[in-house]
């Protein structure tokens, strides 16, 4: 009886796992050349974007506004990429929100970080390749030692609190999940104030310049580890956590107290 | 060398100045009934001692003004940017004043459970109809001293001046403005002046907090206690001994001190140790708070989390006529709601004594289970406010477990009226089994005695 | 000599085992129930009691060692908690081990009827000498009810409580130029479309409610303004009160689809309740509890390219409360 419920545990869970890795996954899953070059390359790049990313980003990054059918049984749908640079191109690939087999598929259905489902080869080819298309920006290379911690804090609460937490614990917009930002790497955390990835507003030089940017990625980088002196942190996120101490350990901790001293019924 | 010799000089001593021998004497052997649920009164009573103790040395650090300061302290991410001396003052005692942390920790820690030991005590009240006649006036009390400690745990931690609270403070601006008729007049009187209000309005939370409160927290526990003992607790009816005229229980000296002390002591224990082990309001990481600054995941404190439930429940409308605003839309939440729970607690034991009819004095506690109906009401009660508190934690209940937030509402929305009437109805239908069972139980033993009696009867009369 | 007498004396008091006397009543019946001795628990206790010393002890040792910045809280918290529960753990074994168990009964008091009807009768002889009580106590009720609404008076002077004009004052006016946090004036070529700014009237108290706006730019073939604030905004750049018509809180959020196609169109989302405003079509509410569209400025580019007002708002900011008027244009 016990191994009976044991197999039916696991096929459920690989059908149920089976579902959502397939819904996440380009259908067809990621398309390769039958021989890959041993360094990145623009033609690579080329290869790579015409097996996985043309279906959606059309051809030469040009976009596709009108739901198509494409290659895999994915209907395509995907705003251009000409003009986006290095920038955007590493960004998207590096954290895995791209490539994507659903074009109404938001972060919030996505696990970030854990479905890069490109070799780092292939990601550079790839970035070669969308910069290529027409003149963008370039990947940024911030200098967090440089910046200075203080204004980092003033331009997050300024900016970026609202939506990702004063401590970057993440959170809610209407119609989206906003990201933690404890394991954001220094570059994505630049590239993500200057593209404004999916919902997220962008900001350029104009507003925030490349030196409150290294301020801000000193402070991001900084919410890693925040400054706990108090004790266990519980979170950062303030008072959920601490009700949830008050209820769970301090409330049986006390009737225990109670329990201890007073009397029970039929003793 | 005997001790009663030690101790009769004091003892003679005090009764020749105060004449209280004989009151000394009735308070040692004054009857406490015995139930572990009876204690929690008091640790809400430790956990406020607690409060003042901590309360007076925070007060001696603390800086009511909101002038304007620039912040050079050892804190870097804070360092020169401008804030209010209050929050300064916070700071500086979280960070350059040795034990400041922890004591502000346990005063914070000590606040929350305050209020969950006074909520476990309310149901065990409710839940056991000790609220009724002769202890009317005990339970309104009870119910003042709630509501006030609720305002004054809000007012506690808004002092501070963090992003986080100075938030909170907006809302509450929100909710009075949106009060009918008054708002408006209301709102100006207690900020003095449209949001964020003159300087003195910081002055006025900090009287209200250190002083107002605390004396008319104080004073009504005083009465509270005084009331319980000239009508003595309730006791449960655990042997046919106990009745409603004649209270059995264990006696203050030496039997209760003891134990009360040991209860004490513990909730001392327990508060030292959060403040210690887990941090509590890290207001260094929120930062100073500015009127056009807002962090996510902005929430109040546990026990004011079903008045942010109710407010992100509540639909958009306001109550219009043309283009004039008749009541703004926080009342419901935010006003209304509360009112109505105060309310409705309030009036509970007459209209108890209206619906059952039973106007007679109770001194003998209700099991739940004995009283059907009124548990039902109270879990089912419960439930409703309970919900709308879990609604207001829907965001970072999305954020963690991708529950989406839409359909979180459209589900509270509906369940927040749904559960409590089926739980009603369940708890009724278990309270109602429970005692059948029990009745069952009690008939079969007396139909196993009877057997027994009769067996015997048998046997003694077969020939021999 | 004398001193080593005293704390001989003193040890011998703590120490030497105790006689016990029982001191009987002339009845020989004890009050307080005998209960066997249990030298274990006493034991049990000192040592509890010992421990709670060290704790106690720690905690000051701690304290005095570190300096304030490197103490630890942890430390201090279980030395101080540490002396506490000892203690309680003390008593608990006296409360449970080395006092009696005893039960006594009582009566609950019961309604004094004759106490009540004798405090009746002396108040209504108290008042043989009274002819016209009725009148008395209609009088004194007067008296006493205009020196408590005298005594309450004062309290009008807490805020301006009879009128509610200042609420609807903003520092805002035609020509009142546009700051950002650190008072550099807002150029109009400068706001891009996919951003959102926080800006000031220029010199203006920033924390005033009706001072931070929030400004966004979006294409002006989107735009769905009402036929009378067509000029409200130049380039496609409108603005709007930073603060949330519902409870008060910053709009702190701004979501910007960069799909439009499949994505929200952009919205203005205030992190308190979740209110969401549509800053295309006059800071309607699309979501969330608010009740109130938000309030818009109207901007105009000067002759520098700067952004200024063009006028006050279209509305009261902030939370709404009773006879605020929506379609209200304030005083310029």
């Amino acid at each position: 009886m016990k191994r009976r419920s044991g197999s039916l545990l696991a096929v459920m869970a690989i059908l149920l796992g089976g579902a959502s890795a397939a819904q996440a996954q380009p259908q067809s899953g990621i398309v390769r050349p039958t021989y890959e070059p041993r360094y990145p390359s623009r033609e690579l790049g080329a290869e790579l974007y015409a097996g996985n990313c043309a279906t959606c980003h059309g051809i030469a990054g040009q976009g596709i506004t009108h739901p198509r059918p494409g290659a895999g049984g994915v209907l395509g749908q995907g705003p251009p990429l000409r003009g986006v640079g290095a920038l955007a191109a590493d960004f998207y690939l590096r954290t895995g929100y791209m490539p994507l087999a659903n074009p109404h598929a938001e972060p919030e259905d996505l696990q970030q970080g854990d479905r890069v489902l490109l070799s780092d080869k292939e990601i550079r080819s790839l970035v070669s390749y969308v910069a290529s298309l027409a003149p963008g920006p370039a990947i940024p290379t911030p200098d967090p030692g440089a910046g200075n911690i203080s204004m980092g804090q003033q331009l997050f609460a300024e900016h970026c609190a609202g939506c990702h937490q004063i401590v970057g614990r993440g959170g809610f917009v209407t119609g989206a999940r906003v990201p933690e930002l404890q394991t954001v790497p220094a570059t994505q955390i630049a590239e993500a104030v200057r593209i404004g990835p999916y919902l997220m507003p962008r900001f350029s030089t104009q507003q925030i310049s490349d030196a409150q940017l290294n301020d801000i990625v000193k402070y991001v980088l900084s919410v890693r580890h925040p400054d706990n002196r108090g004790g266990w942190g519980i979170g950062n996120i303030g008072p959920i956590p601490e009700g949830l101490v008050t209820w769970w350990i301090a409330g049986p901790l006390l009737i225990g107290l109670c329990l201890l001293l007073g009397k029970r019924f039929g003793r | 060398m005997s001790s009663s010799d030690a101790l009769r000089d004091p003892v003679r001593f005090i009764d020749e100045r105060t004449a209280s021998a004989p009151l000394i004497r009735k308070v040692m052997r004054y009857a406490f009934p015995d139930h572990w649920s009876f204690l929690l009164g008091e640790v809400a009573l430790y956990a406020f001692i607690v409060l003042i103790a901590t309360g007076i040395y925070l007060a001696l650090f603390y800086n009511d003004s909101t002038a304007h300061t620039v912040y050079h302290g050892p804190y870097q991410p804070l360092d020169g940017q401008e804030m209010s001396a209050a929050y300064k003052s916070v700071l500086d005692l979280s960070f350059t004043v040795k034990a400041g942390l922890l004591m502000r920790q346990t005063h914070h820690w000590a606040a929350d459970v305050f209020l969950l030991a006074i909520v476990l005590h309310l149901m065990r009240v409710f839940f056991t109809g000790a609220f009724r006649k002769p202890r009317e006036l005990t339970w309104i009390i009870g119910l003042v001293m709630l509501f006030t400690a609720l305002l004054e745990g809000f007012l506690g931690y808004s002092l501070v001046d963090d992003l986080l609270s100075g938030m909170g403070i907006a809302i509450a601006y929100g909710v009075a403005l949106s009060i009918p008729l008054i708002g408006g007049p209301l709102a100006l009187a207690i900020w003095g002046a449209p949001f964020p209000g003159k300087p003195a309005f910081f002055s006025r939370m900090y009287i209200a907090h250190v002083f107002l409160f605390p004396i008319l927290i104080g004073t009504l526990i005083a009465v509270h206690l005084a009331l319980v003992a000239a009508r003595h607790h309730t006791q449960f009816r655990e042997t046919p001994r106990h009745t409603d005229r004649r209270l059995i229980g264990i006696p203050t000296f030496p039997g209760q001190v003891p134990r009360s002390l040991a209860l004490m002591f513990g909730t001392f224990a327990l508060l030292f140790f959060l403040g210690g082990l887990i941090q509590i309001n890290p207001i260094w990481l929120w930062g100073p708070y500015h009127t056009y600054l807002g962090t996510n995941g902005a929430q109040p404190d546990w026990y004011l989390g079903w008045l942010i439930g109710a407010l992100r429940l509540m639909p958009s409308f306001d109550v219009v006529i043309g283009h004039v605003t008749l009541i703004p839309n926080p009342f419901w939440g935010g006003a209304l709601f509360p009112l109505l729970v105060l309310a409705v607690l309030a009036a509970f034991p007459w209209v108890e004594r209206r619906l059952t009819g039973d106007r007679r004095a109770h001194n003998l506690a209700d099991r739940p289970r004995d009283a059907p109906t009124r548990t039902a009401f109270g879990v089912a009660f419960l439930t409703w406010v309970f919900l709308i508190f879990v609604f207001g934690a829907a965001d970072r209940l999305f954020v963690l477990f991708g529950l989406n937030y839409d359909l979180q509402l459209y589900v509270f929305r509906i369940g927040i009226w749904v559960v409590p009437l089926f739980l009603f109805f369940l708890t009724r239908r278990i309270c109602r089994d429970l005692q059948a069972a029990e009745r069952t139980a009690h008939l079969q033993e007396e139909g196993e005695e009877q057997a027994e009696r009769e067996r015997s009867v048998v046997a003694s009369q077969a020939p021999g | 000599m004398k001193p080593l007498r005293w704390l001989l004396a003193l040890l011998a008091w703590l120490f030497g085992r105790r006689r016990a006397k029982a001191k009987q009543g002339e009845s020989g019946e004890r009050i307080v129930p005998a209960g066997a001795p249990n030298r274990g628990a006493e034991n049990l206790v000192l040592v509890l009691l010992g421990i709670a010393t060290l704790f106690a002890v720690g905690f000051i040792v701690t304290y005095a060692e570190f300096g304030p910045l490197e103490l630890p809280n942890e430390l201090l918290g279980v030395c101080l908690g540490g002396a506490c529960l000892f203690i309680a753990l003390a008593l608990t074994v006296v409360a449970k081990r080395l006092v009696v168990t005893e039960e006594v009964e009582e009566e609950y008091p019961t309604e004094n009827e004759e106490e009540q009807a004798k405090v009746l009768e002396i108040i209504h002889e108290s008042g043989s000498r009274f002819t016209r009580k009725r009148l008395l106590v209609g009088a004194a009720t007067a008296a006493g009810g205009a020196l408590g609404l005298a005594a309450l008076t004062p309290a009008v002077s807490l805020g301006p409580l009879w009128y509610t004009r200042p609420l609807d004052e903003t520092p805002w006016y035609r020509g009142r130029r546009l700051v950002d946090v650190s008072e550099n004036p807002m150029v109009a070529e400068d706001i891009e479309i996919g951003s959102f700014y926080t800006a000031f009237p220029e010199g203006a108290d920033q924390d005033e409610l009706a001072s931070s706006i929030v400004v966004v730019r979006l294409h002006e073939g989107g735009l769905q303004l009402p036929a009378a604030r067509r000029t409200w905004a130049p380039l496609g750049i409108v603005a709007y009160s930073k603060i949330c018509t519902h409870a008060g809180c910053a709009i702190a959020l701004y979501r910007k689809p960069t799909f439009p196609v499949v994505e929200p169109h952009a919205a203005l989302i205030c992190p308190c309740h979740y209110s969401t405003f549509d800053p295309a079509r006059a800071g309607a509410v699309i979501y969330g509890p608010a009740g109130r569209p938000l309030p818009q400025l109207p901007l105009l580019i000067d002759s520098a390219g700067t952004l200024r007002a063009a006028g006050n708002f279209s509305g009261p900011v902030g939370p709404s409360w009773w006879g605020v008027r929506d379609s209200k244009a304030l005083n310029e």
